[in-house]
């Protein structure tokens, strides 16, 4: 019973720890692409921000400012994909992809010169990261049985931007559903003629799009180096940016369905590393290469058994062009 | 109703198929060069050391050509799933699993000589990668998964895949790297200097082999299949307009899953050049990166055999340019050509539009 | 705002005028110095052939696009139109002819949609409500405010519309073709709101291609022709034939000369033909009808009515859901409804829309001549097509069929609407098929190609063929069909011979009344 119970708490605690970068970079893709921008940089953006944070962070001492400079060169990458996508209406997907290999060149590039590591920045002192903090009462509740360990260790006891994930959840879901912003910006995905019209301009809507996308992969990448790691590695983004864009899809470009998909891929990761070199039942142990595909697979499965049924946003990946 | 005219149709063939291309470049050029200096080296001496090393003697343009030769495949492979309007980006996997169909047939058929190996190389590299894109193909066409997502996720299937069968089943025995054990000798491909040096003619030493002639034959196989038959215009009629290809009873599902086969086909026989050519065995990553080079080459070279190949050997030298480089200034490391790897993309591909216009407009006065 | 030019003086200042507008799209000179002048308070007519810069010069009046010169004055005062929201702030509103809704919104959010009244919606939104309550009691705008617009009929989806255009205060409406998805009944429907609008005082532009709309409605009409104004006119003072002659520049006849019919043997039998779309709803529900050897067999309907899943259906692009096809005489087994057998079968299909299906306008002229007939044994071997054969045989029917520039090798993005379609027409018709299929043949099409097409269709008609002719312009099917069927909500209402038929018996049909109770 301990144990079981010891097992659900721990799975969840890496499960919401997982999550947290998968949420806010689908949240990201939300943005972008209900307003009709495709983004596949998702994870080129969360890179780049990894490794500008970890750098600022260890240059000044300060979490914080890693943060800022984490959130400013994923906006300043997702205006670059605006340029392509929006004003010079270029291929979106193209633009995507170049900004991801032009970031996985670029960060270990400028590690090396910068730290002297070969693609890699020095660890980051706990004093510039963001440190797990221990929200009021999770010790004196933490002897309740059931609720106190689930409240210590569940809901407690993580970084802030694990919090901040989750609260952009309803906070998205009020300014898409509840705010001019997000009439205008779901109006812009599935018709920009009639927003044009109405007199709102197409790309400047997009833009804003985009850049709330950037800030958001500002905080996933951020999180990852600086909050969950200690550290920028090379390539340490390992296709988070493609599972938050299947979880999107999955999530049919709506925020809380989305949230549940990322919750169910960081749940098969977290389950995951428990299972490494752990003797399953009939099966022996599983090589642990297959085993760290498994997420991988969960999106393949998951897409090609219910991505028909989505519907995505109706302008999405088209470049506006004004027609005759 | 979309009128005749704008700018995109008032560009002369050759701006669009010559100054236009030279024109990104040099956009994605000058910003590494930015970069260059950023990182606190110059840039015009990075330049000469790019240059010399990438074509500076004999050997450096036989390396420059090796590297061309994988990019050749794996730029054609990504050129055949844009005709028909798909962007496979799974050409590392493909190509890397691939490897596992070539290493077979080169340990299957051990010691025999190379001139049988090769075709049998060749049909089980094509097999296998075609099988990997197989998969991602089918799902587009018969489930709407879209294809850039799962061809991703295959890389990331694919190399977990790889590194297993490395790691627990083929490795050598009594090996500690993961790798296979190495191929006969007589079964690998001849190197080009050999081969010239058999006739009386001699070039640099280099690990420019015989595959170099397959991706050759392979860019010719392209052109022919693209412009000259009719699977390749049904090919072509999917990319640009689903509904009229429909309309005019073409099996668009079939089609898709045939183009991206092919695709997977193109870049299976990469390891060719890398595994049965060069390394003659089977080692962890050996694709290095090269099927997304065959990106930027597909989009530089404009979707056509030409191009690609010429796009590929740029690429080749700035690939032995760039080590080069980061062998005489150990600042500028490997990881440049990546970052001009991704600005080409950027210039070539989604900013393409940056100087039509202004060009459309110069030549209308001129 | 304009106290100085609306001063009084002996004649009001116009709503809204424009001057020496002049604007260019490439090659294409849409606008050459357009001058017009719309008085406070009337229905002004625009007409003009496809192409005849209408819609251009309505855009730059609603700030759409931007001219590349001349001047625009709305109520004596020039003023810059920027973009769409400046004209709005003028008082200038545009009702549109593909409609710039939302489809997932409802009414209400496609209405409010830029003027939204705050940050924050639901504010706005019941305020919106409310003014709009009253804007559709003033002008019998009935529309349910709260269903997503995807789920509504053109005809309310067009008083959205209105509304929006209305609810932003707009004082100058333009309607650019708003009869072209109507029956005539919910165009004089419209045509009673416009007259509501006007007594109101507001101001209407009315852009059309149909005489009939000009005589019935308009106080004034200004005609253009590529691209210029050639005439401004009272609509007392002028009648259907003067305007005709000044839109295309010459004397036009008004029917065509044409032989009989003298139909033979049954070509195509359909029997109880049923349809879905995409999204599985049954837009063809049940029908039969015949079409012999050397006759035209005209569909006529307000679109969206089931004909494009018919044609669809009989060309093998989509699968009957059920019912039997029959041609001359032998019924197809399903493995046989199929676009390439079809085509082998001797089916041809013009297909409504050129550009999203008939032709690949990426290709060159050339490869788009070939189009489902690549596989054919006279430009393809067993694998390799016969380029040079396909170049010449393209240049051999751009010569028959009178298409300019006569260049296989022009990607065909490059002709014109006219051209493209003969290009299709070419194709299909040089296949010598037993049955043709056509939708909209003339859609886009200018007056010249129009006659040439209408003449190819009935010499092929006189050739023994059997033509199935879909069309939504009454006046195509008039001049075309030997006999004709009324579609509507995926049956066939009526049938009638030519010499029966009449626009208004027809129209009443497609609005779906029987013709007993008309």
């Amino acid at each position: 019973m301990e144990d079981t119970l010891g097992l659900i708490v721990s799975l969840a605690a890496a499960t919401l720890r997982v999550a947290t970068p998968l949420i806010l970079a689908a949240l990201a893709g939300m943005f972008s692409e209900r307003s009709g921008v495709v983004d596949i940089g998702l994870e080129g953006k969360m890179l780049a921000a990894a490794f500008f944070s970890a750098s600022t962070a260890l240059v000044t001492g300060s979490a914080w400012l890693g943060l800022c400079a984490g959130v400013a060169s994923a906006v300043a990458l997702a205006m670059v994909h605006g340029l392509a996508s929006i004003t010079y209406n270029g291929n979106q997907m193209v633009s995507g992809l170049a900004l991801n290999v032009l970031v996985a060149g670029l960060t270990p590039l400028l590690a090396t010169v910068w730290f002297q590591q070969a693609g890699r920045t020095p660890t980051v002192p706990n004093g510039a990261r963001f440190l797990p903090v221990s929200l009021p009462g999770a010790e004196a509740f933490g002897t309740v049985p059931l609720l106190g360990p689930l409240y210590r260790s569940v809901v407690s006891g993580h970084n802030v931007l694990v919090y901040l994930a989750i609260a952009a959840v309803p906070l998205a879901a009020w300014i898409l559903f509840r705010t001019r912003f997000g009439l205008r910006l779901r109006a812009v995905g599935e018709n920009p003629h009639a927003l044009d019209t109405a007199g709102v301009n197409v790309a400047w809507m997009r833009y804003r799009a985009l850049a709330i996308g950037g800030v958001l992969c500002g905080f996933a990448g951020t999180y990852l180096s600086i909050g969950q790691g200690a550290g920028f590695i090379q390539d340490m983004t390992a296709g988070r940016g493609f599972l938050a864009l299947a979880a999107l899809i999955f999530g049919k470009w709506l925020p809380v369905p989305t949230l549940l998909a990322c919750f169910l891929f960081a749940f098969t990761d977290a389950v995951q590393v428990r299972l490494q070199g752990v003797p399953l039942p009939g099966i022996g142990v599983i090589p642990v290469q297959f085993i760290q595909a498994i997420p991988y697979v969960l999106t393949v499965l998951l897409l090609a058994g219910f991505v028909g049924k989505a519907v995505a946003p109706k302008a999405i990946g088209l470049p506006y062009v004004k027609s005759r | 109703m979309a009128a005749a005219g704008g700018p995109t149709d008032t560009l002369p063939r050759w701006a669009s198929l010559a100054l236009l291309p030279a024109l990104n470049i040099s956009a994605a050029l000058l910003l590494s060069g930015l970069v260059v200096w950023l990182i606190g080296e110059d840039p015009v001496e990075a330049m000469v050391l790019l240059v010399q090393g990438a074509v500076g003697y004999p050997e450096a343009i036989g390396y420059t050509l090796y590297y061309a030769t994988s990019y050749i495949l794996t730029g054609l492979a990504v050129a055949i799933a844009f005709h028909a309007g798909l962007f496979n980006i799974g050409g590392e996997g493909q190509a890397y699993i691939a490897g596992l169909g070539v290493t077979l047939v080169a340990l299957g058929l051990f010691g025999y000589p190379w001139w049988l190996v090769l075709p049998v190389a060749i049909l089980a590299g094509a097999l296998f990668g075609a099988a990997w894109a197989f998969l991602p193909g089918w799902l587009q066409a018969y489930r709407g998964s879209h294809v850039v997502v799962t061809t991703i996720m295959f890389n990331f299937i694919a190399s977990s895949v790889m590194v297993w069968l490395l790691v627990e089943v083929l490795i050598a025995p009594g090996q500690q790297s993961p790798e296979s054990r190495p191929f006969s000798p007589a079964s690998v491909l001849p190197a080009m200097h050999t081969l010239f040096g058999a006739i009386g003619v001699k070039i640099g030493n280099s690990p420019l082999n015989l595959s170099l002639v397959v991706a050759l034959l392979a860019a010719l196989g392209f052109h022919i299949f693209i412009w000259h038959t009719r699977w390749g215009y049904e090919v072509r009629a999917v990319g640009h307009n689903e509904t009229a290809a429909v309309y005019a009873g073409i099996p668009v599902k079939r089609t898709i899953v045939l183009a991206m086969a092919l695709s997977g086909a193109l870049a299976g026989l990469m390891p060719l050049n890398e595994v049965l050519g060069v390394q003659h065995r089977l080692l962890v990553n050996f694709t290095g990166g090269a099927g997304f080079v065959g990106i930027a080459v597909a989009l530089m070279g404009r979707n056509h055999a030409v191009g690609i190949v010429l796009a590929a050997i740029l690429f080749g030298a700035l690939t032995q340019g760039g080590s080069e480089l980061a062998f005489e200034k150990p600042a500028i490391s490997r990881d440049m050509i990546v970052v001009i790897q991704g600005l080409i993309i950027l210039f070539s591909g989604a900013l393409e539009n940056l100087f039509r216009a202004p060009l459309a407009r110069l030549l209308r006065t001129a | 705002m304009a106290s100085i030019a609306t001063a009084p003086g002996p004649t009001p200042p116009a709503a809204i005028e424009a001057v020496g507008i002049n604007k260019r799209f490439g090659p294409v000179q849409a606008n050459r110095d357009v001058t017009l002048s719309v008085a406070k308070g009337t229905i002004h007519g625009i007409i003009g052939e496809n192409g005849a810069g209408k819609s251009t010069l309505m855009s730059i009046l609603y700030g759409y696009y931007q001219a590349d010169s001349g001047t625009i004055r709305v109520n004596g005062r020039e003023v810059r139109m920027a973009d769409s929201a400046e004209a709005l702030s003028h008082g200038v509103g545009m009702v549109h002819q593909h409609f710039m809704l939302v489809d997932t919104f409802t009414a209400l959010e496609n209405i409010v949609l830029g003027v939204e009244g705050g940050a924050l919606l639901a504010a706005g939104l019941a305020a919106a409500r409310t003014r709009l309550e009253a804007l559709q009691r003033d002008y019998q705008l009935d529309v349910p405010l709260d269903t997503v617009v995807g789920d509504l009929p053109v005809g309310l989806r067009q008083r959205i519309e209105i509304l929006k255009a209305l609810f932003r205060g707009a004082d100058i409406l333009i309607l650019d073709e708003p009869t072209g998805v109507l029956t005539p009944q919910e165009a004089d429907h419209l045509f009673r709101i416009l007259r509501s609008l006007k007594a109101e005082g507001k101001t209407v532009i009315l852009i059309t291609h149909k005489l009939r709309e000009i005589m019935d409605v308009t106080d004034a009409v200004t005609v253009m022709r590529q691209g210029t104004v050639v005439a401004e006119v009272r609509t007392a003072e002028t009648n259907r034939e003067a305007l005709a002659e000044l839109m295309v520049g010459r004397k036009v006849a008004t029917s065509h000369t044409r032989g009989a019919a003298a139909p033979g043997a049954a070509f195509l039998t359909v029997s109880d033909l049923a349809v879905r779309d995409d999204l599985g709803v049954e837009r063809v529900k049940g029908i039969s009808f015949t079409v012999r050897a050397g006759e035209i067999v005209g569909i006529a309907g307000v679109s969206g009515n089931g004909q494009s899943e018919l044609l669809e259906a009989l060309s093998g692009i989509r699968v009957p859901s059920r019912g039997t096809i029959t041609l001359r005489g032998t019924t197809l087994t399903p493995a046989a409804l199929d676009a390439r057998r079809l085509r082998e079968a001797k089916v041809a299909h013009v297909p409504e829309d050129r550009q999203r299906m008939g032709l690949i306008t990426a290709f060159d002229a050339d490869e788009s001549a070939i189009l489902g007939y690549h596989r054919s044994s006279a430009v393809s071997g067993a694998a390799l097509l016969k380029r040079s054969t396909i170049v010449e045989r393209c240049r051999d029917a751009m010569q028959r069929f009178d298409v300019r520039p006569s260049n296989p090798r022009l990607r065909t993005s490059l002709f014109s609407g006219g051209n493209q379609q003969k290009i299709v027409l070419a194709r299909e018709i040089d296949q010598d098929p037993d049955v043709l299929l056509v939708g909209q043949p003339t859609r886009g099409v200018d007056i010249g190609a129009i006659e040439f097409i209408h003449r190819r269709l009935l010499a092929l008609r006189d050739a023994g063929k059997a033509i199935l002719l879909v069309s939504v312009e009454l006046e195509e099917i008039l001049a075309l069909a030997d006999r004709i069927l009324v579609m509507f909500d995926g049956h066939l209402v009526g049938e009638m011979d030519r010499s029966a038929a009449t626009e208004r018996r027809l129209g009443l049909m497609m609005a779906g009344i029987a013709e007993e109770a008309a």
